[in-house]
C-alpha cells in the first residue's frame, strides 16, 4: 500500500509540469495582450512596459524564465493589479476559497453518503422516493438560484444568518456559501451511493454472506458498503472541480474575498501570471484530490493495489 | 417420483411440495414445482439437471436467499423445524451454523475486500460467540482440514490472491466453520479446471465420509454425482422427474430424459473415440497437406516492470512446435496457466510470439504486411470461451453474424448479406426468429451458436476454439461439440480445439497435444493417447475426468493427485511437471526431458516414459 502511494505521488510531478506547459501555451494563444485596453499608452511607454515584464522576449525565453521563477515559488507580478504579486493575491484569497470548498465537500460527504445508504436500504419506500425527488432538484438547480434563495429565507426572512460578506474568524458568514456549494455535490453523492449499493447488494458475495447467517447489519456495513463507495470516491475529483468553478458564482453572490474571481477577471485582463498562478494552484489541488481518491480506492478494493 | 418416507432414517432436510415462482413484468414465472426430496444424516443427495431446471432455486428458497420477487410455497423442514416463512433472525441462526452453503464461482462468491481469515473467523465469532483470536485459530485449523497449503499465510490473503481451487477450498472451510448438519454445495466445481474439480469432489467425498453430515450436491455434471452422491434426484423444467440410489439412476435410468443425460455425459470410453467420420487417424500419420505449422514458438511476457533493473520474464509458451493438416482436428489440453490460450493467440497473431514461426499455407504470418494478414484472417477464425461476453451487447444476432462480411466482403449488398446470415444461422441450428434478438435474451448454448455462426460466415479453413464449451452445462456442451464435428465434416476445415477436459477433446479430435506450464508434454493420435497415455501428466488429466459410473468413480476420486500447477514466474528446474509427478526421480530435477519421438506419430517429454 505504501509503495502504491509513493508511486502515485511520484506520478504527480510530471503531470503538474504538463499542466504548466500546456496552460502557458494556451494562455498566450489567446489574442490580445495585457496592456491593449489602456488606450492612453504611447508606443514608447507600451514598449517599456513590455520590456519590464519580459513580454518583448521570445516565448521560449519567457517560458524558461517563468519555470525558473516557479521552482523558487515565485508566480511573478500581477499585470492587472500592479501593486501586488500573484503570490500575494493568492495568499489573500485562497484561504477563504479553500475553507469554503473543503467545508462544502465535507458537508456533502456527511449528507450524501448516509442519504444514499438510507435510500438503498429502504428501497422503494417513502424515504427513498423523497430523496430521489429532492436529489434531482438539488442537482438541477444552479447555485446562482439556490444561493439567493437561501439568503432570502435564512437571512432576510428568518434573520438567522448574515446575507453576505466576510469577517475573518466568524463562521456564520460561511454557512450559506458552504450550504449552496455542498447541496448539488451531496445530491450527486447520494444518487451514486444509492445505485451502487443496490448493485452490490445483488452480487453473489452478498448472497453468500447472507447464507453464512451474518445478519443484515453486518452484511451491509462489512460486506457491501466498501465496494459500494467506489463510485462516490471516484466522484471526489470532479466534485472538487465543481466546487472550484462554482466558487466564482458563490463568492460573487455572497460577496466573499476568495480566489474565484481571479481566474475569470485575470483571463479577461490577459493577466498572464495571475491566470497561470490560478491554473497551477487549482491543478495542484485537483491532482492532490484525485490522489486521495485513488488511495481511498486502493483501500476500498484490494485488487487495485496489485495492478 | 417416489414417495420419500423412510422413518428409520435420521432425516435432516425434507422438502415437501416446494414450489417457487417469480413475479415478473410479464406475470408469474414458475421456476420449481412441487419438489419433494429428503436428505438423511451421513447421506449425499445429488441433484442433477440442465441449467434452469430449478435445482439451485429450490435450495436457495429454503434458505431464504431468493430475491424479493420470489414466491415460495410448500414446506421445507430442517430437523423437524419449518424453514419457509421463518423470521430472518431465526434463519440467521441456522444459516452458516447448522446449514453450510458452498456456491459456484468462488471468485465472486467471496467478499473481495476482506481477507480469507476475516471471512472464516467472522462466521465462527458470529455463531459461536468466541473471541476473534479463537475465530482465527479455528479458521486456520479449518483451512488445514480442507487441505489448503500454507494456511497461516492464506488467512491474510484476499480472495483474488488465491488460485481457483484454493478459493473453493476456503469457501468450503467457511461452510464447515460451525460443523453444520447439512452442507449444500451449488455447482461447486463448475468454474474449475478438471484436475481441480476432481480434487474438490474428492474433498467433498472425504468430508461426507468423515464428518457424517448430510450433503446436497447440485450439479449439471453426472460424473460429479457418480463419485460422491448416494442418491440422485433428476430435475427438469422445475420438477423432480426421477429419484433413487445413484447406482440405479445412473445405470438403469427409468425416465427417457435421465437416459439422455447419462448418454451425453462425457465418458472416457475408448471405443467412442475417434468419432466414425474421423477414423482417418490410425497408427499412421495422416497423409494430408500441412495447413498450419508452428516451429519453436515461444511467448514471454515482461512482468513487474520496475524503474530500475530488468523486468522479470514470464514464459507463457516455451518452444512449441506442431503441424495441423488441412481438414484435421487437433486438441490442445492442459490446466489454467498451461499456455493454451497463449498458443491460440500466437497462432492467430493476436499476440506476437517472442521467437518462432507460424506458417499458414506457406505464408509466415509474422512476416506478412498488416494488409495481407488482415485479408488472410478470413481463413482463420476463432470461437471464444465466454459465450455472452464475446458478443457485442448492443448488436442484434443478425448484426453480429453479418459484421465480418462488412470487413472481409464489403462489396456485398445488404440483401446478399442478409441471405448469407440466414444461411449460416440455419447451419448452426439457430431459428431465424432469433435474428433480431440481442445476446442477453439468448441462452448460453444459443450465444455460443451465434459465436460459431460469426466465425463460419467467412467460410474459414481453420477454426480455433478456445474452451468453447467450458461455460456451458453438459447437455449443451455435447450439442456444441456435435455441431462442431458436423461443420468440420461438411466443410473440411481444420480445427484447433482447446480445452482443460480430455473427455471433450476425445469426441472431436484426431490428435491431442498436452501442455503443462507452456511446455509440450505429450502429442499423439487420440486413440493411442487415451488408450495408453505415456506421460504421467496425461494420466493425471485422464484420471481427473469425472465419469458417470457410480461403480468406478468413487475409486477414481480416491486416487486423485493433490497439487496445483506452480507459478509460471518461477517454474521448477528440469521437468516442469516433476513437483506434482508421483514418479519423479533426481534426474527430473536436473535435466529437461527431450521431446522424444515414439513410434512415428507420438511424442513425449518424460525421462521415464519407457519404464512407466
Amino acid at each position: 500500500m505504501l509503495r502504491y502511494a509513493l508511486r502515485r505521488i511520484g506520478g504527480l510531478i510530471p503531470t503538474l509540469f504538463v499542466i504548466v506547459t500546456l496552460s502557458f501555451c494556451v494562455v498566450r494563444l489567446a489574442p490580445g495582450g495585457p496592456f491593449d485596453q489602456e488606450q492612453t499608452l504611447t508606443p514608447l511607454v507600451r514598449a517599456n512596459l513590455d520590456r519590464l515584464y519580459g513580454l518583448d522576449q521570445p516565448l521560449s525565453v519567457q517560458y524558461g524564465h517563468y519555470l525558473r521563477g516557479l521552482l523558487h515559488g515565485d508566480f511573478g507580478p500581477s499585470l492587472s493589479q500592479r501593486d501586488f504579486t500573484v503570490s500575494e493575491l493568492i495568499a489573500q484569497g485562497l484561504p477563504v476559497s479553500v475553507v469554503i470548498g473543503l467545508c462544502a465537500i465535507l458537508l456533502a460527504l456527511l449528507i450524501g453518503i448516509p442519504a444514499g445508504i438510507a435510500a438503498a436500504t429502504w428501497r422503494n419506500q417513502g424515504a427513498d422516493h423523497g430523496l430521489t425527488v429532492f436529489a434531482a432538484l438539488a442537482v438541477a438547480l444552479p447555485s446562482f438560484v439556490t444561493g439567493p434563495l437561501f439568503a432570502l429565507v435564512f437571512a432576510l426572512t428568518l434573520h438567522w444568518l448574515p446575507v453576505a460578506g466576510w469577517e475573518p474568524g466568524a463562521p456564520r458568514y460561511l454557512v450559506l456559501p458552504v450550504l449552496t456549494l455542498a447541496l448539488p455535490v451531496a445530491a450527486h453523492l447520494a444518487r451514486l451511493t444509492r445505485v451502487s449499493l443496490l448493485e452490490v447488494l445483488r452480487s453473489p458475495w452478498i448472497r453468500s454472506a447472507r447464507a453464512r447467517g451474518l445478519g443484515g447489519a453486518r452484511v451491509l456495513w462489512r460486506h457491501a458498503l466498501r465496494p459500494a463507495l467506489l463510485p462516490a470516491v471516484s466522484y471526489l475529483g470532479p466534485a472538487l472541480a465543481y466546487v472550484v468553478t462554482g466558487s466564482l458564482v458563490v463568492e460573487t453572490v455572497f460577496g466573499l474575498p476568495g480566489t474565484g474571481r481571479y481566474l475569470v477577471q485575470g483571463a479577461i485582463d490577459r493577466d498572464y501570471p495571475l491566470v497561470m498562478g490560478m491554473i497551477i494552484v487549482y491543478g495542484a489541488l485537483l491532482l492532490i484530490f484525485n490522489l486521495v481518491a485513488d488511495l481511498l480506492y486502493g483501500w476500498l478494493d484490494p485488487r487495485v493495489r496489485h495492478e | 417420483m417416489s414417495a420419500e418416507h423412510l422413518p428409520e432414517r435420521a432425516e435432516v432436510l425434507r422438502l415437501a411440495q416446494l414450489s417457487v415462482s417469480f413475479r415478473t413484468a410479464t406475470g408469474l414465472v414458475s421456476a420449481a414445482q412441487e419438489v419433494t426430496l429428503s436428505v438423511a444424516r451421513g447421506e449425499c443427495l445429488g441433484v442433477v439437471g440442465a441449467s434452469g431446471a430449478g435445482k439451485s432455486v429450490s435450495f436457495l428458497a429454503l434458505l431464504g436467499l431468493l430475491p424479493p420477487n420470489a414466491y415460495v410455497q410448500g414446506s421445507a423442514q430442517f430437523c423437524g423445524a419449518e424453514l419457509l416463512g421463518a423470521a430472518a433472525r431465526a434463519l440467521d441462526r441456522l444459516r452458516g451454523a447448522s446449514i453450510g452453503m458452498v456456491f459456484q464461482d468462488p471468485m465472486t462468491s467471496l467478499t473481495p475486500h476482506l481477507t480469507i481469515g476475516k471471512q472464516i473467523a467472522e462466521v465462527v465469532v458470529r455463531h459461536r460467540g468466541v473471541s476473534w483470536a479463537a475465530g482465527r485459530a479455528r479458521g486456520e485449523a479449518l483451512l488445514t482440514r480442507v487441505h489448503v497449503t500454507d494456511p497461516g499465510r492464506r488467512m491474510g490473503q484476499y480472495p483474488h490472491e488465491l488460485s481457483g481451487g484454493m478459493r473453493q477450498r476456503a469457501m468450503i472451510a467457511i461452510a464447515l466453520a460451525c460443523e453444520p448438519q447439512l452442507l449444500i454445495a451449488d455447482e461447486p466445481t463448475t468454474s474449475l479446471d478438471v484436475t481441480i474439480q476432481a480434487q474438490i469432489l474428492a474433498l467433498l467425498a472425504e468430508l461426507k465420509r468423515e464428518q457424517g453430515m448430510a450433503m446436497v450436491l447440485i450439479t449439471h455434471d453426472l460424473g460429479a454425482v457418480a463419485g460422491v452422491a448416494d442418491r440422485v434426484a433428476v430435475m427438469r423444467g422445475g420438477r423432480v422427474i426421477e429419484t433413487g440410489p445413484v447406482g440405479v439412476v445412473l445405470k438403469r435410468p427409468r425416465d427417457p430424459y435421465t437416459r439422455a443425460l447419462v448418454d451425453c455425459a462425457p465418458q472416457l470410453a475408448p471405443e467412442r473415440a475417434p468419432m466414425p467420420d474421423t477414423a482417418l487417424a490410425g497408427s499412421e500419420p495422416p497423409l494430408r497437406a500441412v495447413a498450419l505449422s508452428l516451429t519453436d514458438v515461444s511467448v514471454e511476457f515482461p512482468v513487474g516492470a520496475r524503474w530500475f533493473g530488468r523486468a522479470a520474464r514470464l514464459s507463457a509458451l516455451r518452444q512449441v512446435s506442431l503441424e495441423l493438416a488441412a481438414g484435421e482436428s487437433l486438441g490442445v489440453v492442459g490446466e489454467s496457466g498451461s499456455g493454451k490460450s497463449t498458443l491460440v493467440r500466437a497462432t492467430l497473431q493476436l499476440l506476437r510470439p517472442t521467437t518462432g514461426r507460424v506458417v499458414w499455407m506457406g505464408a509466415a504470418l509474422g512476416e506478412l504486411p498488416a494488409g495481407e494478414l488482415r485479408a488472410l484472417r478470413k481463413d482463420l477464425q476463432i470461437i471464444f470461451q465466454d459465450p455472452l461476453g464475446s458478443l457485442d451487447p448492443r448488436l442484434t444476432v443478425g448484426e453480429i453474424v453479418a459484421e465480418p462480411l462488412l470487413v472481409q466482403a464489403p462489396q456485398l449488398t445488404a440483401t446478399a448479406r442478409a441471405a448469407e446470415t440466414a444461411a449460416v444461422l440455419e447451419r448452426v441450428g439457430l431459428p431465424a426468429r432469433l435474428t433480431g434478438r440481442y445476446p442477453h435474451e439468448l441462452s448460453g448454448g444459443e450465444c455460443q451458436r451465434v459465436g460459431i455462426a460469426r466465425a463460419m460466415i467467412l467460410k474459414p479453413r481453420l477454426l480455433v476454439c478456445d474452451e468453447p464449451v467450458s461455460a456451458l452445462d453438459t447437455p449443451t456442451q455435447q450439442q456444441i461439440v456435435s455441431l462442431l464435428a458436423d461443420l468440420k465434416r461438411e466443410s473440411g476445415l481444420s480445427l484447433l480445439f482447446v480445452s482443460h477436459n480430455l473427455a471433450l477433446v476425445q469426441r472431436l479430435c484426431e490428435r491431442v497435444l498436452v501442455l503443462y506450464l507452456g511446455r509440450m508434454m505429450e502429442l499423439g493420435p487420440a486413440s493411442q493417447l487415451y488408450a495408453q497415455p505415456l506421460h504421467p501428466y496425461t494420466r493425471e488429466l485422464l484420471g481427473a475426468v469425472p465419469i458417470p459410473d457410480p461403480e468406478l468413480q468413487p475409486a477414481r476420486l480416491s486416487r486423485v493427485l493433490a497439487g496445483e500447477p506452480p507459478s509460471p514466474l518461477n517454474p521448477p528446474s528440469g521437468c516442469a511437471y516433476r513437483t506434482r509427478c508421483p514418479h519423479a526421480i533426481p534426474v527430473c530435477r536436473e535435466k529437461v526431458p527431450a521431446w522424444e519421438a515414439v513410434d512415428g506419430a507420438r511424442r513425449v517429454a518424460c525421462h521415464r516414459w519407457r519404464e512407466l
